[in-house]
This record gives C-alpha cells, structure tokens and sequence, in this order.
C-alpha cells in the first residue's frame, strides 16, 4: 500500500501535492493575476523600443526599425547628458545616503535621556512621509528669489538673492540636500536597531581594557555595524539610474535641464509631451535593463559578503 | 568610567544642542506652512510671517473649502486611498500568507512575484496598456496598477513565518479548517506586519500624484495630490478658483499653504500610529539571517 503511494507520487507528484495544498495555490492566484496583467503585461509592450510606434498604428502595425531608437539615445545630446546628469546625481545621493544616517545613528545612539532621543526619531522620520510634492511646495517658497532662506542669508551676512532652483550650478547641491533632508531619518531607522542590538558586555569588556568612547565606537559599534552598512550600500547601487523622478520633476524646470534633467524626465519629456513614443520606452528600457544587471550583481555581492537574501 | 570624563560631558554637550537642531529643520517648514495659511496677505506678501501667524485669520480655509475642484479632488482621494488600500491588502495578504508555507512550485512563484522588483516595462509601455485596458479617467486606473507590491508582500511573508507552527498544528487537531486558521490565527496574531504595511500603502496612495497626471485627462478628476501639483509646481493659480476681488485681499499664497497643509493633515494624524509600528516592520524586513 505504502510503495504503491510511492509510486504514484513518483509517477505524478503534482495530484497528491495539489490535493494537499490547494488553499495555498489559490491564495496566490488574486496576486498572479495582477502581476502578470499590471507587471509582466507592460513588458509585452517593449516591443515598441524597435519600432516606429504610431499610436494609431499600434504595436501590431507600426514598422520595425531594429536599434535605431537606442542609437538615437547616444546621438541626441539631450539624452546622453539626462544620463550623465541621472548617474551623478544618484552617486552622490548614494554615498551621502549611506554615510549620514550611518553618523546621525551613532550620535542619537548617545543620547541618555529617552524623552529627548525618541522626540528626536519622530521629527526626523516625518518627511519621509511628506510627498514630494508637499516638499516641492514648501522649497519653492523658502528657496524662492524672496524666500526665507534668501530673506536669513541676506539679514546675517549680507548676500545677494540666491536663485537656488534656476541656477544650473546650485540646482544639484539643492536636490541631494532636500533629499538627505526628507529621507535620512528613514535610512537611520535599520542602523539604529543595529546598534541597540549590540550586547552591552561588548561595551563593557572595552570599558575595562580603558578604552575611551571614541574608542568604543570605532572598535566595537562600527564593526558591528559592517555587515549591515555593507548589504545597504551594495543593495543600493541597484539604484544608480534612480536620481528620483517625483523630486526632480517637481523642482526642476528649463533653466536647469542641463544640469537637473535625469533619465526618467526626459522619457516623460521626450515620449509623452512630444509624442515619440519608440524612442521613450528604448530609454526607459535601456535604464532597465542596466539597473536589472546592476541589482543582480549587487544582490550576487551581499549574499557573498554578509549572507543576504531577498526571501 | 567615560561618562564621567569631561571630554564625553562636552560631546554630549554638543551632541544634544547639534540633534535637536536637525529635529527642528524637520518640523519648521511645516510650522511655516501652517503660520503663512492663517495670515492676512500683507504679511505673507511683506514676507514678515516665519513661524507664527501674523494677522490671524482663517479665510484662506474658508476659500479652500468653498473651492469645488479642491474638495472635489480630495473625495476623489480619499476614494482612492480606501480602495485601494483594501484591495493592495487583499492581494499581498493571501500571496504573502501562501508564500509563507512551503509548497510545491512555491520558488516558481517566488521568482515571478520577486522579477517584478527587478524590471518593468516602464512609462509608456505601462501607460498604453492602462489606455487599451480602457481604464483612463477612471478611478481604476490609479488603483489597479500598483495594486501589487512585491517588497510589501515579502515583509507580510516574513510577519507570518515568525508565528509558531505549533499554534497552527493546536488549532487543526481543534478542528480548525485552513482558511479558518488563516483568519482566526494568523491575521490577528500579524496585525502589527499589517498595519506596517496598510499604513505605508494607504500614505503612498495618498501621495500618489504622477498616476493622476498621467491618467486622467480632464483636471477636475485629478486626486488631491495631483491637484496640487498643478498649484504648487505648475502655477495654475485659476485652480484655486479666486476672483479678482479676493485677489486683491488674499494671498496666493497663504492659500496655497492652507492647501499643501490639509493636504498633508491626514499624513500627520495617521503618523503616530504609522511610527509606532514602522520601526518594527522596517527592521524585520531589511534584518533577516
């Protein structure tokens, strides 16, 4: 009775396996649905990046061109320099992303009364949540020509109007800030866990061979921290074209194109205002494609360095 | 004993002073947004209001409230915001909880769910097939899309793993049926990993802005996020719907700020409930071993 099972298993191991888990398979299928209309449906549609995409036409209709639109991307200046713009950006984003909240930890880790410390967390966590169009609103009018920090700048030290958001050269240095400022309170949320989770005796056994706090943290905090500082700043290079769209699309305009414009703008720009809809998913599919190659090699390192997995 | 040398008593000196400092350049904007909403015209205009009101009056709430596009807008987002969110929960909650179990084909499934964190079609493919699915200017067409959030999933999945099979196991010798312990048992017992994640999701479609613009072609069916879009960054100052009139006594201004405000009201009230849990959910998701 018992092999005959066996071998039935063998022969068709799905009856048995479905007939025992049916409730799992259909849990998942509400999910699969939109997953493959809503995920995989778009990705049916890259189709048009080799063609000559008339909406009236349709994608089975309009002429195929072959890489004619990801030969373009490196012909239009416009193009080439979104992408420099998308990688500098994002770099300094990364690195000053990774740093602060790795430093700001460390310090609200230092503080002794709770009162203070947690007051401080719920501050620091809420622009996070803030929209970047909140933000956007609230920085047009501070920044402005007449704004509160020109109105400070010019009571303090006497300075001329800034125009931080039509001045290609300050339009960069005012996009990581506001971006450090709405979301490095968000970043520091894992490496403060970190550091409470580190077993005091730690501390201690420093404090008795004399080491100084300074010591402590460079010795016993920072090490500690590694694994996770590590599988934060490889996981994050999978995000190297991602300068943010919603922040720059809403600080940006013409006057700083050249310096401000990213990727994801100019498709919207380039596709949407101006109908070449070929040419904007060949973009936006080259920007995919890289970063997809990007996020597998630095989920490759992470699982390597510090044992990381997604699931 | 370091606490005791002078040097640390200095550093935490400055330590203290440098963090309460950061604290509050996260809470002034708002409090200079709420000042210039509650001032008269001459003072926003003058430039004299930072963090109080000068010349208290609340007409720019009454003006904001009177404006059809406005409220019409934030009926449209509030909508929005409970739909969807019903719906996301629906569909990462089952997904979450199957994947939780381990089945046959589950790493099949995994890798489908997981590819879509990994790559996308992007804008216009995604835009086309929303337009041939025929759901432009319908509520649908910013609630279906990102209906399904692969990362949001996951951290469901991680909440249920850490319930005790043995609680399962009690309940089915009880006579517990499946989806009777999935209910009874796991939904209750994860309620935090929910509210994690019910909370993101609902602050994330209020949010939303760029799906209004990108969908609906007809403004007075923007949701509040995209309305104000086209305030705040566009400039259309006719959407705030002001006669000339009441441009002569009232500032764009402090009206604008009264809308980004009430706009960002609901974001403020849910969000000490939100940091309650978010830390915990936060840390589950990125820690795992």
């Amino acid at each position: 009775m018992k092999t005959d099972d066996v071998k039935r298993n063998r022969k068709n191991p799905w009856n048995k396996e479905v007939k025992k888990n049916w409730p799992l398979y259909v849990l998942c299928i509400p999910a699969l649905v939109f997953v493959l209309i809503f995920a995989y449906g778009p990705m049916v549609g890259l189709v048009i990046a080799f063609q000559d995409y008339k909406p009236w036409l349709g994608m089975m209709h309009s002429t195929w061109i072959g890489l004619d639109n990801f030969a373009r991307i490196f012909q239009q200046e416009e193009a080439t320099q979104a992408i420099i713009n998308t990688l500098i950006i994002a770099v300094i984003k990364i690195i000053v992303g990774v740093i602060v909240p790795i430093a700001m930890a460390i310090l609200l880790s230092e503080l002794r009364n709770v009162g203070v410390k947690k007051s401080i967390q719920t501050l620091v966590y809420l622009p996070h949540f803030l929209s970047w169009v909140t933000v956007a609103g609230i920085m047009i009018d501070i920044l402005g020509l007449d704004g509160g920090i020109n109105h400070f700048l010019a009571n303090v030290f006497g300075t001329k109007p800034i125009f931080f958001l039509g001045d290609p050269g300050l339009f960069r240095p005012t996009v990581i800030i506001s971006d450090l400022w709405k979301n490095f309170g968000f970043g520091m949320i894992v490496y403060l866990a970190t550091i409470t989770g580190i077993d005091p005796s730690y501390y201690e056994a420093a404090e008795i061979d004399g080491a100084t706090r300074r010591q402590q943290t460079w010795h016993v905090t920072l090490p500690t921290m590694l694994p996770m500082i590590i599988v934060i700043s490889t996981l994050s290079l999978g995000s190297i074209l991602d300068a943010g769209f919603d922040q720059i699309f809403n600080l940006y305009n013409p006057l700083v194109y050249s310096t401000g414009d990213i990727i994801d703008t100019y498709v919207y720009r380039a596709s949407l205002l101006n109908g070449q809809y070929g040419f904007g998913t060949a973009v936006g599919l080259f920007k995919s494609g890289i970063s997809f190659i990007l996020i597998i090699i630095s989920y490759r390192i992470a699982y390597k360095v510090a044992n990381y997995k997604i699931f | 004993m370091y606490h005791k040398s002078k040097g640390y008593k200095i550093f935490s000196f400055f330590n203290y002073i440098f963090l309460i400092l950061i604290a509050l350049t996260c809470l002034l904007p708002l409090l200079h947004l709420l000042a210039q909403s509650f001032s008269s015209k001459a003072a926003v205009n003058g430039d004299l209001v930072s963090f109080w009101p000068v010349d208290f009056n609340t007409e720019s709430y009454a003006k904001t409230f009177n404006n059809s596009n406005f409220t019409g807008s934030m009926l449209i987002s509030v909508i929005r915001t409970v739909l969807g969110t019903l719906i996301s929960m629906f569909v990462i909650t089952t997904a979450g909880y199957a994947l939780s179990k381990d089945f046959r084909g589950r790493n099949a499934l995994m890798w489908i769910f997981v590819f879509t964190m990994l790559f996308s079609g992007g804008l216009i493919p995604s835009y086309i097939l929303v337009s041939s699915l025929g759901l432009k200017n319908t509520i649908w067409a910013l609630v279906l899309p990102g209906a399904f959030g692969a990362y949001n999933m996951i951290l469901l999945m991680n909440f249920f793993k850490t319930i005790p099979k043995a609680l399962e196991e009690a309940a089915f010798i009880d006579g517990a049926s499946f989806f009777g312990i999935f209910w009874r048992i796991y939904l209750p017992l994860s309620l935090p990993g929910l509210a994690t994640v019910g909370l993101f999701i609902m602050v994330g479609h209020w949010n939303s802005w760029f799906d209004g613009i990108l969908y609906m072609s007809d403004t007075t069916q923007y949701p509040l996020a995209s309305f104000l879009q086209t305030i705040v960054v566009q400039g259309s100052a006719q959407n705030m719907a002001l006669s000339p009139s009441e441009a002569a006594v009232m500032s764009e201004q402090s009206i604008k700020a009264a809308q980004i405000f009430i706009s960002t009201l609901p974001i403020i009230l849910v969000y000490p409930f939100l940091q309650r849990f978010f830390v915990k959910g936060i840390v589950l998701g990125a820690v795992k071993e």
